[in-house]
């Protein structure tokens, strides 16, 4: 019963894709594939935005959104329609071809990095040999269109927006790419699919998942915090900063336009916490080995919604950082500790098996940890903050 | 490989051809030069799409990481750090001179390539494609032939990221 829960999705595919004529099987094989991805992680955008505002809500003792629906839970379908039908206003000197693009070549690619995600055992849109690399590919060009949007506007919030993005989301990358080569190194493999697979099999009921070694534990968070920096997030949405840059680069947006940067802002996080789940977590994988009779794809969603859940505690928990502390947090912590993971994760490769690779190992990646921590806090005072009014 | 196979081929590298060779003429005479900026990222688009139909999929990934993604940015930040935010256009009319010299020299560049290439012997054993191991192929090459010159690239790229950031730390005391 496990097997065909588990496989009902490919099954329903390929019985569909049976009945339709040899010449167009694999077209709409792949059409198929790919409006079930559109539509999927589409209502998983219009249930985030909820889920988003009421743990916000919640973190800042208000009720969030309560009065579309039961707890307020058809307020996306109420945004929707809201931004279907506002009008769609064009600056006067924007450029108008750039203004136009940037938010459709923006959820395009969005879309585009979930081909290579495998959401699913057997479940994955094009099992590229180079899956990583293509994720990478595309994300990068995500920072070109937000460079469109910002510049085409013609406003000099929107610029400077702009500016802020590309320069954090490049920052960023580095250490983002630089832990994803650590686990590209253990499983010798640029493909998401094998990559996955060497994640597969359980030491008692524990999973063998690469977050479980010091290495990759430690590229993990480094991974989420990038990968928080790269959806332009809290605490790194300094280009949306709404109270210096109105709202950055999307300023000039509005309607149906504004709400295609919403959707591609989300599709991007899901995306790269997919990814962070099928470099570190397993993919599709059972946390533990008794639970395997749960169907692959609801671990994987399971997992997604438990990465979203964390980005919106942290949103809702910590300030926003100054330009110049993230750019110093990037090239002078990320970095560092991104280079010394990836000597760790070689490390742990050649050493045999025991508790001696765990010492040294862990050894690697807390003490370089402690002493650049210190090293860089150096000089701060920190100590209670007097309010003056508040108090 | 059947005939209707490489004809959809040599339809798609047309497509491709097209969209690389415009996007590379929009980037020349378009006035504006964020404008050029982005028709030259179409035109780094179409041709890592040539090397992904070519069945070069790590070239042509690498093309749209490195290009599109670095390169452009960094031409876009040029131009937006030394100029007016890249809002004037250029005056670049050419002259008929200039215009018939560099005519001149393009073609004769081209002409040259395109007789060397038509008596190489490029053209005339056909290449097998291998679609599923070239990556793995790539790897294995760098891994044990070309270990050494990898490691050093590797080196010489580690030296200079750290030293661009060492030269960025040195920032006046008393900030945070």
């Amino acid at each position: 019963m496990g097997e065909a829960a588990d496989q009902f999705f490919v099954n329903l595919l390929h019985r569909l894709v049976d009945h339709a004529p040899a010449g167009v099987a694999p077209i709409l094989s792949s059409l198929l594939s790919v409006v079930a991805i559109l539509a999927v992680f589409a209502s998983l955008f219009a249930v985030t935005t909820i889920l988003e505002r009421k743990g916000l809500g919640r973190i800042q003792n208000r009720y969030g959104p309560n009065r579309v629906g039961p707890f307020g839970f058809l307020q996306p379908v109420a945004d929707g329609i809201k931004s279907l039908t506002k009008e769609d206003i064009v600056p006067h000197s924007a450029d108008r071809v750039v203004h136009y693009l940037a938010p459709l070549v923006l959820v395009f690619a969005a879309f585009s990095l979930y081909a290579v995600l495998p959401i699913g055992r057997n479940m994955v849109l094009a099992d590229l040999d180079a899956g990583v690399l293509f994720f990478f590919a595309v994300s990068s060009v995500m920072g070109l269109t937000i460079f469109m949007a910002g510049w085409s506007s013609r406003n000099k919030y929107s610029l400077l927006g702009a500016m802020r993005a590309i320069a954090q989301m490049i920052s960023y990358e580095v250490p983002l790419i630089l832990v994803s080569v650590t686990v590209i190194m253990a499983a010798g493999s640029l493909s998401t699919v094998s990559i996955v697979e060497k994640q597969a099999g359980y030491i008692g009921v524990l999973p063998r998942w690469y977050v479980f070694t010091p290495w990759g534990f430690a590229g993990f968070v480094l991974f989420m915090i990038a990968a928080t920096a790269e959806s332009n997030r809290s605490p790194f949405d300094l280009p949306e900063g709404e109270s210096e840059i109105v709202a950055g680069y999307y300023t000039e947006y509005s309607g149906f336009k504004f709400a295609l940067f919403f959707l591609g802002e989300y599709l991007g996080l899901f995306a790269i916490s997919g990814l962070g789940i099928t470099l570190f977590l397993g993919g599709w994988a059972a946390p533990l080995s008794f639970l395997t009779w749960i169907p692959s794809y609801l671990w994987f969603f399971a997992k997604l919604l438990a990465m979203i859940a964390l980005f919106i505690w942290v949103r809702g928990t910590l300030p926003r950082l100054r330009m110049d502390q993230l750019m110093n947090f990037a090239w002078k912590f990320m970095l560092p500790m991104a280079l010394i993971d990836l000597v760790t994760a070689g490390v742990w490769h050649f050493l045999p098996q025991g508790a001696l690779r765990w010492f040294v190992c862990g050894a690697l990646v807390v003490v370089p940890y402690v002493l650049l921590s210190r090293w860089l806090m150096q000089g701060w005072k920190l100590e209670k903050r007097v309010y003056r009014f508040a108090e | 490989m059947p005939k209707d196979l490489s004809e959809r081929i040599i339809l798609l590298f047309t497509i491709f051809a097209i969209l690389t060779v415009t996007g590379a003429v929009a980037a020349m005479s378009l006035r504006n030069l964020v404008h050029s900026v982005l028709a030259l990222t179409v035109a780094f688009s179409g041709l890592a799409a040539v090397y992904l139909l070519l069945g070069a999929q790590f070239v042509g990934l690498a093309q749209i990481l490195v290009y599109v993604g670095a390169v452009a940015i960094l031409v876009v930040f040029a131009i937006l750090l030394t100029r007016d935010s890249g809002t004037v256009p250029l005056i670049s009319g050419g002259s008929w001179r200039l215009l018939r010299g560099s005519g001149i020299v393009v073609f004769a560049v081209f002409g040259v390539l395109a007789w060397a290439i038509c008596h190489s012997s490029v053209g005339r054993h056909t290449v097998h494609l291998s679609h599923d191991t070239s990556i793995y192929e790539i790897g294995n090459v760098m891994m044990q032939r070309f270990a050494l010159p990898l490691e050093i690239v590797g080196a010489l790229l580690t030296v200079a990221l750290i030293g661009a950031v060492t030269i960025a730390m040195q920032e006046k005391e008393g900030r945070r």
